[in-house]
């Protein structure tokens, strides 16, 4: 029967057709949810370049990124964000200290030395000490640390930088340990198997032929662990203190620009003066910085996975 | 006989293991060390009525009601947005995405937003929700900003889970004449959820613990009511936590003890929920 086939495939046209048109629109409102990330990237480029530029109308940049003397709730006011970030970075250095060469060591453990028995109970505490949140690290570091080092340095404040770095560094140690270990791990086992022939001891291979064939995963760990030390808040803010001054002793209180914008928005400073318009700029500061790290570990993440994958 | 060469460089080898080995076991310690700590200094403070009454001036009678009312108002709305749209995001950047500029760009956009800094999220959460939305200070402010903070996090591993799906069974789908979308729906989501659901609980149990953004959005630190609505003014764990912990008294640092005890054991059973999820998946041969 011609007449009904004609028919049916004409239904099955306007079927289709239906499909097709659902296909299109569901299609759009996933792509309008992955969109959305980008959107969050316009906006928070947007706001704080706008907060921002009403702060550098008042306040002239170069007094901002170069001056000394940080008093912007004080009389005489001072917009020098320099020791702001002096104490962001008194932060990294020392958090550094520490999650570099213990979350490299655990790294060369995990990947070179343990059995699969050692990393099932390793890896699952290193995800937990990922997962404890920061203001938790914050405690400690005040109510553990702190009184730890008093004990040892009897001048060290109630707030200091010694303590916060510590507890920083504990904090993105697992962060580093895994891509550390990640980037180990990556290393074609050819390499190691080339060098045990030699003769080499595993220290050597680790250090002479993995770690160097590592390097650049290792390196972008590293830059990472920074970048996460110094967009830090809560444990900084309870343990480092609310003192913004250049030092270099760790056992002063300082403040970092994290720990600013939250005495900020504790505070009670009028929404729309200058003095409020500040959180804007050091936050701009604050995410081109942590932006420009990790671009630069992305980087340099993305050329070590050419080489081996 | 060995040379004295060659038993140096075995020593220093045997050497640089144990130190490795030592230094990795650290992590454990340290772990160890801090839940002794807090367990010690707020077990004593950790009884029913802790868990019932608001906060007060009075360390006797303080409570976390309020807190823990406004973490489950608060992860429960942030749960019901960032799911769907991570889960679509991701199914859109695996199964739908065109290979093309744009893709990229959301792409190397999602990894870049994963490292921005929490109090970040908490600043854009403050001018767009609170004050140009109008939202104001209340708990689906505090949502819609975490739900941002997560996504990055929720489409990672959704991205991941649906990558480990196998293509044939797309193709089978394919070949039956399902549309992509069919199949995506029918065979694709199914054999991925087990680890779509990890992924959404470990994101949601980083939310639950963010602190920064809230601050900055002004989740209230003193509340002593229960959220009824999405619009009511909050306070969260970490935020009562956080305003106990900022007070000179030994007393109330011990109750900031209590309320981390609290908080680590919401987190220690999202996390059990979320390898019990994984470990089921894969003894099923999925």
């Amino acid at each position: 029967m011609p007449q009904a086939s004609t028919a049916k495939s004409l239904q099955a046209g306007a079927s289709t057709r239906k499909y097709r048109t659902r296909e299109e629109l569901i299609r759009f409102v996933l792509f309008l949810c992955a969109f959305l990330s980008v959107l969050t990237t316009l906006s928070i480029i947007a706001i704080l370049a706008w907060e921002a530029y009403s702060f550098f109308r008042e306040v002239g940049v170069f007094d901002f990124l170069a001056g000394t003397r940080w008093t912007p709730l004080l009389e005489p006011r001072s917009f020098g964000v320099l020791p702001l970030v002096a104490g962001t970075l008194q932060i990294v250095v020392g958090a550094s200290l520490i999650a570099i060469p213990v979350g490299l060591a655990s790294a060369i453990y995990l990947a070179e030395f343990a059995s699969s028995q050692v990393r099932r109970v390793l890896k699952p505490v290193l995800e937990i000490l990922a997962g404890i949140p920061t203001v938790v690290y914050g405690y400690f570091a005040l109510t553990f640390v702190t009184p730890l080092i008093a004990g040892i340095f009897p001048s060290t404040q109630i707030f200091n930088a010694a303590s916060a770095s510590i507890v920083v560094g504990i904090m993105v140690l697992p962060m580093t340990a895994s891509l550390c270990d990640d980037a180990l791990r990556a290393v074609p086992e050819s390499l190691r198997q080339g060098a045990f022939a030699l003769g080499a001891t595993q220290f050597e291979v680790t250090l002479r032929v993995v770690l160097p064939a590592a390097l650049s995963g290792v390196m972008a760990s590293f830059v990472l662990a920074a970048s996460r030390a110094i967009g830090e808040t809560m444990a900084v803010t309870l343990a480092a203190g609310a003192t913004p001054r250049m030092t270099l002793d760790p056992l002063q209180s300082i403040q970092t620009m994290t720990a600013y914008i939250v005495q900020v928005s504790l505070g009670d400073t009028p929404v729309g003066t200058v003095e409020y318009q500040t959180i804007f700029a050091v936050a701009a500061l604050l995410f081109t910085i942590t932006l420009g790290m990790n671009i630069i570990a992305q980087r340099v993440l993305a050329r070590f996975r050419e080489v081996y994958e | 006989m060995k040379s004295d060469r060659l038993r140096r460089r075995h020593a220093t080898a045997k050497i640089f293991r144990l130190l490795c080995a030592a230094v990795a076991w650290a992590g454990v310690v340290i772990l160890a060390v801090l839940l002794f700590h807090v367990t010690r200094e707020g077990i004593r403070w950790l009884d029913f009525q802790f868990l019932t009454e608001f906060p007060s001036r009075f360390p006797e009678q303080a409570g976390i009601k309020s807190a823990l009312w406004g973490t489950v108002w608060l992860i429960t709305l942030t749960a019901a947005i960032s799911i769907p749209v991570g889960v679509a995001a991701a199914i859109y950047l695996e199964e739908f995405s065109p290979k093309n500029r744009l893709s990229q760009l959301i792409e190397v956009n999602i990894g870049n937003l994963a490292g921005v800094p929490s109090i970040v999220y908490g600043i854009l959460g403050l001018v767009l929700f609170v004050r140009f939305l109008a939202l104001g200070r209340s708990v689906l402010a505090g949502s819609l900003t975490m739900t941002l903070l997560i996504l990055p996090v929720i489409i990672i591993a959704a991205r991941e889970a649906l990558r480990a799906v196998p293509d044939s069974i797309r193709q089978a789908a394919f070949a039956l004449g399902a549309t992509r979308w069919q199949a995506v729906r029918a065979q694709v989501l199914p054999v991925a959820l087990p680890g779509i659901l990890t992924g959404v609980i470990l994101a949601l149990s980083r939310a639950i613990g963010e602190t920064a953004p809230l601050v900055m959005i002004g989740a209230l630190t003193y509340v002593a009511f229960v959220p009824e609505g999405p619009m009511d003014a909050f306070t969260a764990l970490p935020i009562q936590i956080f305003n106990w912990a900022s007070r000179p008294q030994e007393d109330f640092h011990q109750l900031a003890a209590a309320g981390i005890i609290v908080l680590l054991v919401t987190l220690l059973l999202m996390n059990a929920t979320a390898v019990w999820i994984r470990q089921r998946a894969e003894r099923t041969g999925r």
